[in-house]
């Protein structure tokens, strides 16, 4: 194939798809697990996708057939839905939408459904932003490690760099002040210019809540040098458990000219999960940016169908509010089974509070404190074990051996099952864990800044 | 500009390439302003400038009552509520892509043969053209392209991609078609200014002329495109909406008939079921390549706009069925020639002339008579009449980049019959009341004249015309109404 014949952008990398995290999926495509017809097929823990909710809406939709069969009051809306194709979006959806959106935080902040904007999902809401906000060659700064996926909705098409702000366990990866100068000089060194900062709040793939220092170290931090910042609140939906997820708008409520530099990324994916439908948004108080972003959003535009379908469904308070709160139950109950399974095969986590996986610390069974012997690690977790989850090298986390592993994408026996394989692989030895004593001591030092629970046998297998 | 805020954004979201601020675009917001209605607002602005097919939404209405399992959320429907919810594969439902290669065989006589692996989604049509720019050409790359052509290919080629649109000049002689001369002109131009040329771009059936591409054009293009090794990006998006002879000839076809004439690689396919089947609001677009690397990256890139899963199921479920399809594109091909029919007509009624068409849910009518000036400022001036005065929104030519003035594209499928009768007596009263003003206008010249009364260049010049066509330079077009 004459590679020549295409763009560059056709011909690169950058959309990461030859990356691990893509690479995993390939393999459980190959072989997935089901319960009867493939029992010892790979299990899917890497994609964050969230399935524990779906009866609730089932029977929503059961007891509202009226938009579900595009009807109103009985006359079919099919025409007038189909012809929809105003990129300002159905207004009904948008003020559903901002009234959820206010709900998910509290309703400590109302959101403006005039500055919303709809997207084909928050993928498309990203890129369409780095158009917006950076010039090709341009940089944001991203606290690591972050979403692989990035890569591609943020650099690909746009031209745009990626400089990471460097986030270490031993302060369970929190967002220093340090640590954004010391981004924002690496951007410098590279000759690029900085147009702002990205997070991703809950986070991807940590499953934490930005705390509200860190918040406020933000925004002093884009007002000091000028700069955008794009708060990623996808999973805003999933808190579960304390202390409590902020949104940027909450923190940035009562600070004067600032909300020009603020915009948030939403997705009904994780929530509601339902990233078939397509359902992004940009929310921003700057008119230009919501200008732009609504003309660029004709390149991917939610269905009309959807809008409509969406704007019945929450704008019901009554479904919302028991939606969001039996969401959290579960998410908390299936997410500290996965804890606890881990644990009792000596494995801790980060504490997470939120999302829909958890940042795993597997540091202890590699058999080199390397990105290689992730990498090595990571394979016998896919092919022997039977185990998609995704290296924290595929997230561009400085240290070897963290592992994003997703858990509301499964029923509770897939999980055990899950747990079990993991046990057998580590009880094993197979895994190979670190015998040079000198990498356990710093890690050991730093168990009271964050949890790791082990029993006392598993430490044994430690040393 | 300024809007607030605007300082600390891209040049590219700052800048005009989303193309808005032109013509083609003040009209519908006359349109906005004023919207006809035949009884809340009956002197309201009639919109005529939106390409969108209407004529069959009663029949696909009547499909969805009698198939509810087609909705994953009726009662029928349901159970596959999560799965589709759930689903979030590129690659699209299976019974989607299906279903559409079904449907573009079917639109095309079932003369060319769609592979479903090769279907990949995109945001409208609009999504595909710009993907199709990204996969295939760099920053400062040129496609060239006919004119006229679509006003918004220049932000979905363009915008945010940097790749820039080089007119193939046509003029009315030739009807417009695309001549080899012109084709090797437009080329040795962008050459001669070092710009490098990547592909043409046509669309087939043509917007605005809604004409269909002969097929030695077409061969003419593929061996040229193959030659020169440049692709060919075709936008069929109007091919379900040939309503008469000729028949229409895809680009699948050419390459069918002899895949030796053209390597596939450089062949490309748009398409989207906006037109079709009327349904711009679920956002489905298409593109089909036969180049493996095109398929392979416009699919991952298809994750910036995929189709909602509920309306790939709906769609899968509809254009699967057979009979209805079947049906449904030789009843829409009836209804859009009987619309053509009764529109042209009721234009010549009042002189105003069409470009013969086949196809398309518009037509391409000359208003030259009509124009105070041969030029730009003459049409725009006749087009302000015509949205504010008259009040049709039609689409003045020079949106469309055509390098003669006086030309408008006028589209019937997006409104009922009646409205459409509401538009030609509009148009019938215009017409009549500045050939009146010209007859006076020429009357009173005469008495003038022989009074010797020195008169404006413009009088003069004023020449004599059949009743049933105006002065092409009346000052008295603004005084119509």
């Amino acid at each position: 194939m004459n590679q020549m014949l295409l763009s560059r952008k056709a011909a690169c990398n950058i959309h990461g798809q030859d990356s691990s995290y893509f690479l995993g999926w390939q393999e459980y495509e190959k072989n997935p697990y089901d319960p009867i017809t493939n029992p010892t097929g790979i299990i899917q823990m890497g994609l964050a996708e969230n399935q524990l909710c779906f009866d609730l809406i089932e029977s929503w939709l059961e007891n509202h057939p009226d938009p579900a069969a595009f009807k109103k009051d009985g006359a079919l809306l099919f025409r007038e839905l189909a012809l929809f194709q105003d990129y300002h979006g159905l207004p009904a959806f948008k003020r559903a939408l901002a009234k959820y959106m206010g709900e998910v935080r509290g309703n400590k902040v109302a959101f403006d459904p005039n500055r919303l904007v709809l997207t084909a999902g928050a993928t498309s809401a990203n890129e369409t932003l780095m158009f917006c906000l950076a010039e090709p060659g341009e940089a944001f700064l991203l606290p690591t490690p972050y979403y692989p996926g990035f890569d591609r909705d943020l650099k690909w098409r746009t031209g745009a760099e990626i400089v990471p702000i460097h986030c270490s366990s031993s302060n369970g990866f929190r967002i220093t002040k340090p640590a954004l100068e010391a981004a924002y000089q690496d951007a410098q060194k590279r000759s690029l210019r900085v147009k702002g900062v990205l997070v991703t709040n809950p986070s991807n793939p940590l499953g934490t809540t930005l705390t509200r220092h860190e918040l406020d170290i933000l925004v002093d931090f884009v007002v000091s040098k000028d700069i955008h910042l794009i708060s990623d609140e996808i999973y805003s939906g999933t808190n579960f458990d304390s202390p409590g997820f902020i949104s940027i708008a909450e923190a940035t409520k009562d600070r004067n000219n600032v909300s020009h530099r603020i915009h948030i990324v939403c997705s009904l994916s994780k929530d509601l999960g339902l990233p078939g439908f397509r359902v992004g948004a940009i929310y921003s108080e700057n008119e230009a940016v919501v200008s732009a972003a609504t003309k660029m959003s004709s390149f991917g535009m939610v269905s009309s169908q959807t809008q409509y379908l969406l704007a019945a469904l929450l704008s019901d308070k009554e479904f919302t509010d028991k939606y969001l709160l039996e969401n959290q139950k579960r998410l908390k109950e299936r997410h500290d089974m996965l804890v606890e399974g881990l644990r009792r095969i000596g494995i801790g986590c980060l504490k997470g509070s939120a999302a829909l996986f958890c940042w795993v610390d597997m540091r202890h069974l590699l058999k080199s404190n390397t990105f290689k012997g992730e990498m090595e690690l990571w394979k016998k977790i896919v092919y022997q074990v039977g185990l998609n989850i995704s290296p924290g090298s595929s997230c561009h986390c400085d240290e070897p051996g963290w592992f994003r592993v997703c858990f509301a994408n499964m029923s509770e026996d897939t999980l055990t099952l899950a747990m079990q394989r993991l046990k057998s692989f580590v009880d094993s030895g197979d895994c190979g864990s670190n015998h040079d004593s000198g990498h356990q001591r710093p890690r050991k030092t730093f168990l009271t800044k964050w949890v790791l629970r082990l029993s006392s046998t598993d430490r044994k297998s430690e040393r | 500009m300024g809007i607030p805020g605007d300082e600390i954004l891209s040049r590219v979201a700052t800048g005009d390439g989303h193309g808005e601020n032109t013509s083609y675009f003040d009209g519908w917001k006359a349109y906005d302003n004023d919207p006809f209605h035949p009884i809340h607002n009956p002197n309201g602005v009639i919109q005529m400038g939106l390409a969108e097919n209407q004529l069959c939404l009663d029949l696909m209405r009547d499909w969805i009552r009698k198939n509810p399992q087609a909705s994953i959320c009726t009662k029928e429907g349901v159970s596959e509520f999560e799965a589709i919810a759930n689903f979030q594969d590129y690659h699209g439902l299976p019974d989607f892509r299906k279903a559409i290669a079904k449907f573009m065989e079917k639109a095309r006589g079932g003369r060319a043969r769609f592979d479903p692996e090769r279907i990949v989604m995109s945001g409208g049509a609009t999504g595909a053209q710009e993907t199709i720019a990204f996969c295939l050409a760099n920053p400062g790359d040129a496609f060239l392209i006919p004119t006229p052509y679509y006003p918004a290919f220049d932000r979905d080629f363009r915008w945010r991609t940097g790749v820039q649109l080089l007119p193939i000049r046509c003029h009315s002689h030739d009807n417009f078609k695309i001549t080899e001369a012109e084709l090797a002109a437009a080329y040795r131009k962008a050459r001669d200014s070092k710009i490098r040329v990547k592909g043409i771009l046509i669309t087939n059936p043509s917007n605005p002329l809604g004409t269909t591409m002969d097929r030695e054009t077409l061969r003419t293009l593929v061996r040229f495109a193959n030659e020169e090794r440049i692709h060919l990006v075709c936008d069929e998006i109007f091919s379900g909406t040939v309503f008469d002879g000729p028949e229409y000839v895809s680009v699948a076809e050419i390459l069918q008939e002899d895949p030796s004439t053209c390597d596939g690689d450089l062949i490309h396919i748009v398409y989207s079921l906006s037109k079709d089947l009327g349904v711009p609001g679920f956002r489905v677009g298409i593109i089909y390549s036969y180049n493996d690397a095109v398929v392979s990256c416009a699919r991952r890139m298809s994750s910036f706009g995929l189709v909602s899963t509920q309306t790939q199921l709906l769609l899968a479920s509809m254009l699967g069925d057979d009979d209805f399809t079947t049906d449904l594109l030789a009843e829409s091909r009836r209804r859009l020639m009987h619309r053509h029919r009764a529109f042209t007509a009721g234009l010549e009624g009042v002189g105003i002339r069409c470009l013969q068409s086949n196809a398309g849910l518009f037509c391409w009518m000359s208003l030259k008579p009509l124009l105070k000036d041969a030029t730009a400022e003459g049409e725009a001036e006749l087009w302000r009449v015509i949205v504010n005065e008259v009040k049709l929104n039609i689409s003045p030519g020079s949106s469309f980049h055509c390098t003669e003035p006086g030309w408008f594209r006028a589209c019937f499928a997006n409104m009922d019959e009646e409205t459409m009768e509401t538009a030609l007596r509009r148009i019938r009263t215009f017409v009549r009341r500045a050939n009146d003003a010209a007859t006076a206008a020429k009357t009173k010249k005469r008495w003038d004249t022989s009074l010797r009364l020195s008169l404006p260049r413009r009088f003069e010049e004023m020449t004599v015309l059949t009743p049933r066509l105006m002065s092409p330079r009346s000052p008295l077009v603004q005084a119509a109404t």
